[in-house]
């Protein structure tokens, strides 16, 4: 935890309780085993894990709902993994609302895009990778943001105020590359490091069936050019006596971005992201594309049954820094509308130039009034050399996670 | 991936059950009897209902649904919703889920339609994802409930055609019966049947048709409350499902009329920090 996380969360704590009286409460606790039925890579790893994860949320308004604060602290103790075992301020956030601009100051989530599978354009937060490697789980970014509301769309402005490390498994973690990523010492092209100040611009507008963004980002590059180095020296691409390690290398990028989906009468949902990237590398264009198409009702039940398929590019082909660079998903998801709120998603991310993929299965139910079951599934087949699930290759994982919502 | 649309697409939205009040000072002037033409007449009764429930502005309420089960075991969601009227098209509604727990700060915003699909959009709370989705879901269940989300969704005149059937007795009150025939193919009902009593223009009973043209569930609304001196509005609504034998009661409180909401408190900002 950061000196400035560690900060926050002190104010936060001492400050909280003499307003605790009329605000809000509520969050989750959670248990969760990973099942992992091969042996690990490397005899450091572990096998069979347990952990905890604990995240409540504090919310109070007051100025009749135009002023409000939210504290979300969040912490996760794993058995095996060091790494694993971190707090993190979600949410710690004051917002101003009136009728033409809104105000906030704080650390916050922010969320751009439309895909399912990988959300390209989504460049605000840090992706807290080592919760879960889906990519969905994202660290807490201070920020100032001015959303400005007119009618012909609202452009939100962004002061993004220090940069956060992207999360990786550590040493005796699972799903991890096959060396490990030594997140104490990462390297930033900028010189301020990781208290370089980050620009953002967005304009964001619906339309009868559309739905549009236009990014700008100006800044550190959240995603990490991961680099051979040593432990001994951390100097990126030179082999010194220490053990190797891989070392994240963070440029500054200038990235435009276009997220898009229509709505179509029928069931069909059409999606659409695509970026161009200028940043240490010479320029580069990546786009990810979609269809959903659910049937409700199947069979005269209750269920629906929704099949989803999208491509993922990137033209920097095996340069490029994400494992999507020219990917096909095909997935179903069935919502059987039961009480529980039963629901599956099952599908297939399929590397079209290799034949490596990544199977997962994600399922959820919903035990009396506030407990949820969530069982995930994936497995990893036929991946690459040369492929970032290389180090996974022996990591197909059986994923149960009990919450209790309080 | 995470995404739970699916689970979510059970927040369907709740405006305007509203739509079917009345009002008193056209009591005195209900529809002119003319059952002779029952297609006209029917026509008529349903634009005057519509037409004594116009110009109530917006209004918020708190809503408890308990669904039983055939065993009697019972399971509750809490949700609050505002509505706006739109004068010429459907109700803007924001509907926020504070229980079961698990999707607590779920929120939908549905802008209704007259005629087409209607607009909705889902925030997912764990994501901070605002996500249009599809309207085509309306004959599914709302929230694993007994009421499909047509039910509960705005009843624009348009959306049905119309015939007079009769005139009945039902709770004590002389009605009009309407056979209604929903316009939209998407709809799970080949045909409902609704009693509107003849005082205030409000629907009091209505019994739903499957496809296949079986009585599938029946739909009682009780203990109605005026507001504003002029808009009825039901405290219980309660829906029961005649082939599985499971129900869901509905008890609406805290109706707070002319609040002040307008378009700005309907759009995709206010959606991201409903609460």
């Amino acid at each position: 935890m950061s000196d400035q996380l560690k900060w926050f969360s002190l104010v936060a704590i001492l400050v909280l309780p003499s307003y605790a009286v009329a605000g809000e409460i509520f969050g989750n606790i959670s248990i969760e085993t990973r099942l992992f039925p091969q042996s690990p890579l490397a005899k450091v790893q572990g096998r069979n894990n347990l952990s905890l994860a604990f995240q409540p949320e504090y919310y109070i308004e007051w100025s009749g709902g135009y002023q409000s604060f939210t504290f979300v602290p969040y912490y996760r103790y794993d058995q095996t993994d060091d790494e694993r075992t971190h707090f993190d301020l979600r949410e710690l956030q004051w917002q101003y609302i009136t009728r033409s601009w809104e105000f906030r100051a704080g650390y916050r989530k922010v969320f751009w895009g439309v895909i399912e599978t990988y959300h390209l354009v989504d460049v605000i937060n840090q992706t807290d990778l080592i919760e879960n490697p889906d990519f969905e789980d994202k660290l807490g970014q201070p920020m100032l943001n001015l959303a400005l509301i007119n009618d012909w769309g609202t452009i939100d402005l962004f002061l993004l105020l220090g940069f956060r490390d992207r999360t990786f498994a550590g040493e005796k973690g699972r799903l991890r590359f096959p060396s490990t990523i030594d997140t104490k010492n990462p390297v930033y092209e900028s010189s301020d490091k990781e208290k370089h100040l980050d620009l953002a611009i967005r304009y964001e507008h619906s339309l009868s069936i559309w739905d549009i963004g236009i990014s700008h980002f100006i800044g550190t590059n959240r995603e990490p050019i991961i680099q051979e180095g040593s432990n001994k020296n951390n100097t990126p691409r030179f082999y010194n006596s220490g053990d190797p390690v891989l070392i994240p290398f963070y440029d500054q990028m200038n990235q435009t971005s276009l997220d898009l989906q229509a709505t179509a009468d029928g069931g069909l949902l059409l999606k659409l992201e695509a970026l161009t990237r200028e940043g240490s590398t010479k320029r580069f264009f990546a786009l990810s594309g979609g269809l959903e198409y659910t049937l409700y009702g199947i069979k005269g039940t209750n269920a629906d049954l929704g099949i989803l398929l999208e491509y993922h590019y990137d033209d920097r082909g095996e340069f490029a820094t994400t494992p999507f660079e020219n990917d096909l998903f095909i997935g179903t998801r069935i919502a059987l509308n039961d009480v529980q709120s039963s629901d599956l998603l099952a599908g297939a991310i399929i590397d079209v130039d290799t034949g490596g993929s990544a199977l997962v299965l994600e399922s959820t139910r919903r035990i009396g009034d506030s407990w949820k079951l969530e069982v995930q599934l994936r497995a990893f087949v036929n991946a690459d050399k040369n492929d970032p699930l290389y180090g996974f290759r022996n990591d197909d994982m059986l994923q149960i996670e009990l919450f209790k919502y309080f | 991936m995470k995404q739970k649309l699916s689970k979510i697409s059970l927040l369907a939205f709740i405006s305007s059950v509203f739509l079917l009040g009345t009002e008193t000072m056209y009591a005195q002037t209900g529809v002119s009897d003319n059952s002779d033409d029952p297609v006209a007449y029917g026509l008529a009764i349903a634009v005057e209902s519509e037409k004594r429930d116009t110009g109530f502005g917006d209004f918020t309420a708190e809503l408890t649904m308990i669904l039983k089960n055939r065993h009697g075991e019972t399971s509750e969601r809490y949700i609050r919703s505002k509505t706006l009227e739109v004068i010429g098209d459907g109700d803007k509604t924001l509907s926020i889920f504070d229980k079961p727990r698990d999707v607590k700060g779920t929120a939908f915003l549905s802008f209704s339609h007259k005629e087409g699909p209607d607009d909705q959009w889902l925030y997912l709370p764990a994501l901070k994802r605002v996500k249009k989705i599809s309207s085509n879901n309306k004959a599914g269940p709302f929230m694993g409930s007994e009421f499909a989300f047509e039910d509960l969704s705005s009843q624009e005149v348009e959306k049905y055609t119309y015939k007079y059937v009769g005139d009945d007795v039902f709770g004590g009150m002389i009605c009009f019966m309407l056979e209604r025939d929903p316009v939209d193919k998407k709809s799970g009902y080949s045909v409902q049947i609704v009693w509107i009593d003849k005082k205030e223009y409000r629907p009091v009973k209505i019994d739903y048709y499957d496809r296949k043209s079986s009585l599938l569930k029946t739909l009682t609304f009780s203990n109605y409350k005026q507001y504003l001196d002029k808009y009825w509005r039901a405290s219980e609504m309660n829906m029961v499902n005649h082939q599985t034998g499971k129900s869901t009661r509905l008890e609406w409180k805290d109706y707070k009329f002319a609040t002040g909401l307008t378009d700005r408190d309907f759009d995709k900002n206010s959606l991201k920090r409903a609460r």
